[in-house]
């Protein structure tokens, strides 16, 4: 073992990361960076979405902060954020022994299978707006949902060619689980003996009391109907220039225009349908787009 | 003899599915072993979270060799009879066919001879057929393959007679095969390492000792005398729950029950929330006080024994009960600073059906079916009944409902409670979704009525309005269940409520008349009688409708009963018989008797008797039972004149018109009690 890998237990949000990254870089993944754009899940980012169709095996894990606009509770809620971070693992084709990966993950984070009850309790995954499906599980910790795992069907509505196995751990509900932190605000950022200890309040609390006021009061919906609109016209010119890559970045902008549009409640309910299948619809082509520039010739 | 034992090794399979994939599993190898001609004296299947497993017991262990003969076409028959037996065959040509003359010509024959030999050449077949014909109810691929199996399949074990038999299941892609063996794991923390079994005995003992308890049945007793034993201890009960203990059994290898408590604060929230929020949340099993109120203990079942004794598992689970009913109580609190009315603008927000409108519009025509339906429920004041159905659906709009929508209509009546609303208020709005089963409890006080019926008729009406009707199994809008509803809460209250007021869709009727045969049958009603009272037309009064067929159907298990049938059955068929021969008979017969005409007593009599009767105003004053008795006196006329008087009299028309009109009369006047020409003798 190296160094590394016998690192102590984590005492605090950053050191969660820190051992994860560790973690799956022993297990062969890429660590790769955020996506540089608003999304609601990890799972938009290419790394994932788009890296999970074609043939080529693809094994990457990163962190991506994700932004639920609705979540907001400007900071009174201990346990919602509409700014949050996941940290995702996707291992593509999934290998046999990736449950056994996934359990070695949790006790490097420090939590001893013998001494809890861990399950997986069936938990189908689907995203609609990106025509995404697949079977897993959450996996519980004493009662208490640590992780999501899903092996992907199909993405963008086609069927995958490799079945990913995906890993997505909702870092600051784990961390309150691992830390007994009964809120967000309170989790110790880093080490608590520090020079300057800051805990995730000291760092995000006012982001999520300002970003609460814009998603549900301020943010121009006129602006965004817009901002929406240009999205899907510009995604579809470049899917026809054969771009699928600048072309997704237009239908992530999209998606986040329609979350912000739904937080300001001016989507009906009827509307918020349509909307959704729209995104859907860009994701597709692009989805499509991509995988035309994957497939190994014949 | 021997046995087979298959275990298919997987990762976690839904406890929904377990026992249905054993079922499948067993069905499936049963068929296909008696497909192959093996006899077998038993099969059993278990299904634990991880593993399906099967044991076949008393097969042989070779079969001879068998060969079936089938007769085609006459030698020489049409090429089209040629080619469709040689295709029904599996011949490709004549020439694998035999010429044989059976003395009654020469015909074609295909004989089949199907190779015996050790019945484990044959097993591996049978188990890849089967296991690509379970039908998972959602199956997946995984890594590079294109199997579909529930979850990745990781092993199999097959044994026939002690020993492995040779086969693979391949998934596919760049995928090793997964090969028939005789090892397997244990419990995926309990145990370590491989396993190999050497026959289902072993299997069972091997696996407990790796810490899996294979049978599901065996699992859900040790849940429950478990969590016995840990509420004796705590002095509370355990309130068990089928669902929960199937679902929790299927979630564990090793079940360890373990008892946590709920911290005091949240005691004071609803029991039904903290109930629901333990069980569909966290999977945990309320228990009870020696008084009936919830206690503050629940019932964990975990599938590990910690070094700990469990103290960590409980430790854990218990903070995340707290968060949970942190959210729970937060709810509770902040949906009583609004008031149900507060909320209904809301409503007008919430699509309840494209055609149908929002819940808004769907409250105002529940308010004014409350108020119509409040005249027919004694004891149920209008305005009262308005109001509760004016707020019956406020709490949709609940943050509580939001988060458990099982909640519905329970929640608003804690709300209603809560803003000291009238408990006859508040009890018809927590009620107004009963009875949701058969087993359900069905309403029975008078506002809980109204609203209770009000909110079922709505549904009916409005979908039939749309042209939503159920058809086979297809009943999106559990059409079928609201009208059960108001079947049971109008003849369990024995509520007078004439439907034809409410719609006139006579299909919608009809649609009652049927449920009501489906609900009434359970009873020991007869649908032939339930169909002979429904027949008359005009009736939108299902107790009195049940009355007259209670009346009917006792009626018809007397002595008399049965002969009148008899009597009504053949004065009928005489009757019909003529119809046929003579097509200007029927206007013929319609209308009053000549009584000048009669010739015999007995038709004396049966006119007479006839005559007397006062079925309508009986029926009239609902009494169905006097009605009964009435045509009770009818047989014996009626058994004198078949035996003494010829009804077609060849020589006298007029005579012969005059009868066959009695017979008509005996007809109709029995028909205005029930249509008896669908009793079914």
């Amino acid at each position: 073992m190296s160094d590394r890998s016998a690192r102590l237990k984590p005492t605090c949000f950053q050191e969660l990361i820190l051992t994860l990254q560790d973690y799956w870089a022993q297990q062969g993944c890429l660590i790769l960076q955020p996506f540089d754009m608003e999304m609601g899940a990890g799972t938009f980012h290419t790394a994932t979405t788009l890296r999970a169709l074609g043939p080529k095996p693809w094994y990457a894990a990163y962190v991506q902060p994700s932004r639920r606009p609705k979540d907001g509770r400007y900071g009174d809620n201990p346990m919602r954020l509409q700014h949050y971070y996941q940290f995702q693992a996707i291992l593509k084709p999934s290998p046999p022994d990736i449950l056994e990966r996934y359990l070695g993950s949790l006790e490097a984070i420090g939590i001893d299978t013998s001494l809890h009850d861990i399950r997986f309790v069936e938990d189908d995954w689907e995203s609609p707006t990106l025509g995404a499906w697949g079977l897993g599980w959450e996996v519980w910790c004493d009662g208490s949902e640590v992780s999501q795992f899903t092996y992907f069907q199909q993405v963008g509505g086609i069927d995958v060619d490799l079945v990913s196995g995906e890993i997505t751990y909702g870092l600051e509900r784990l961390a309150m689980y691992l830390f007994d932190k009964k809120s967000i605000f309170e989790l110790p950022f880093n080490r608590t003996d520090s020079d300057v200890p800051l805990s995730y309040g000291d760092v995000f609390l006012q982001n999520e009391r300002e970003q609460s006021a814009y998603n549900f009061e301020f943010a121009d919906t006129d602006m965004l109907f817009r901002h929406f609109a240009d999205a899907e016209k510009e995604c579809g010119r470049l899917i026809e220039r054969k771009l699928p890559l600048p072309a997704y970045e237009q239908c992530i902008k999209a998606s986040h225009c329609f979350n912000l549009l739904d937080a300001r409640g001016v989507i009906s309910v009827t509307e918020r349908q349509s909307y959704i299948l729209r995104v859907r619809d860009l994701a597709k082509a692009c989805c499509e787009a991509w995988l035309a520039t994957q497939k190994v010739p014949a | 003899m021997a046995e087979l034992l298959l275990e298919l090794l997987s990762e976690e399979i839904p406890a929904r599915m377990q026992a249905r994939a054993a079922e499948d599993l067993k069905r499936l190898m049963a068929d296909g072993l008696k497909a192959a001609g093996l006899e077998f004296t038993s099969v059993r299947a278990f299904a634990t979270p991880r593993r399906l497993a099967l044991v076949v017991d008393g097969l042989p262990t070779a079969r001879a060799d068998v060969s079936e003969e089938k007769r085609g076409p006459r030698v020489g028959a049409p090429e089209q009879a040629i080619q469709g037996f040689l295709r029904g065959a599996g011949l490709a040509s004549l020439d694998q066919a035999e010429k044989r003359d059976t003395g009654k010509g020469e015909f074609w024959f295909a004989v089949a001879r199907k190779k015996g030999g050790p019945t484990a050449d044959a097993l591996p077949g049978i188990i890849e057929t089967a296991m690509k014909a379970l039908p998972w109810p959602k199956s997946m691929k995984w890594g590079s393959g294109t199997m579909a199996w529930v979850r990745p399949l990781q092993s199999i074990v097959a044994l026939f007679d002690g020993k492995v038999l040779s086969g693979e299941i391949a998934p596919g892609g760049a995928m090793a095969p997964v090969k028939f063996g005789d090892t397997t794991r244990g419990h995926r923390f309990l145990s370590n390492g491989e396993i190999k079994v050497r026959g289902f005995a072993d299997y069972v003992a091997q696996l407990e000792a790796a810490h899996v308890i294979l049978d599901s049945a065996v699992r859900k007793k040790i849940i429950l005398d478990g969590a016995e034993k840990l509420c004796a201890d705590a002095q509370v009960s355990f309130n068990s729950d089928d669902a929960l203990l199937e679902e929790v059994a299927g979630l564990v290898e090793w079940p360890v029950p373990l008892l946590g408590t709920i911290d005091a604060q949240f005691m004071a929230v609803p029991s039904e929330v903290l109930i629901v929020s333990m069980k569909t949340h966290q999977r945990y099993f309320a228990t009870i006080q020696h008084d009936g109120r919830l206690a503050s203990r629940f019932v964990v079942v975990a599938n590990n024994v910690a070094p700990d004794g469990g103290a960590t598992i409980v430790d854990g689970n218990e903070r995340v009960l707290r968060a949970r009913l942190a959210d729970a109580k937060f709810f509770w609190d902040h949906d009583r600073k609004s008031t149900l009315e507060d909320r209904l603008p809301a409503l007008k927000d919430i699509v309840f059906h494209a055609k149908l409108g929002s819940q808004a519009d769907r409250i105002l025509r529940i308010e004014s079916l409350a108020d119509k339906i409040a005249a027919h429920v004694p004891g149920a004041d209008p305005a009262q009944a308005v109001l509760a159905a004016h707020l019956c659906k406020a709490d949709l709009v609940s943050g509580m409902v939001g988060e458990f929508p099982e909640l519905q209509g329970v929640m608003g009546r804690y709300y209603a409670l809560e803003e000291k609303l009238p408990a006859a208020i508040a009890d018809a709005i927590g009620e107004h979704y009963a009875p949701a089963g058969p087993n359900d409890h069905c309403p029975s006080a008078p506002l809980s009525i109204v609203v209770a019926l009000a909110d079922k008729l709505d549904s009916l009406i409005s979908f039939w309005s749309i042209g939503e009707k159920p058809t086979g199994s297809r009943d999106p809008f559990a059409l079928r269940r609201a009208a059960l509803g108001i079947i049971r809460i109008v003849v369990e209250n024995g509520i007078r409520l004439p439907l034809k007021k409410f719609f006139e869709a006579d299909d919608l009727m009809a649609f009652f008349a049927e449920r009501l045969k489906v609900q009434m049958r359970e009873k020991g009603v007869r649908y032939d009688v339930v169909d002979a009272v429904f027949a008359l037309g005009g009736e939108d009064d299902l107790v009195r409708l049940l009355a007259r067929v209670e009346a009917v159907q006792s009626f018809l298990g007397t002595e008399a009963g049965k002969n009148l049938l008899t009597a009504y059955g053949r004065a009928a068929n005489i009757v019909r018989v003529e119809e046929r021969k003579d097509k200007t008979l029927t206007a013929r017969i319609q209308g009053a008797l000549d009584a000048l005409l009669f010739a015999q007593d007995e038709e004396k009599a049966l006119q007479a008797q006839l005559a007397g009767l006062s079925l309508s105003k009986r029926i009239e004053r609902e009494d169905f039972v006097g009605a009964m008795n009435e045509l009770a006196g009818l047989r014996e006329p009626i058994d004198a004149f078949f035996e003494k008087v010829t009804v077609n009299v060849v020589d006298n028309d007029r005579l012969r018109v005059n009868r066959l009109k009695l017979l008509n009369q005996i007809r109709s006047t029995m028909d205005s009690v029930a249509d008896f020409s669908r009793i079914e003798g």
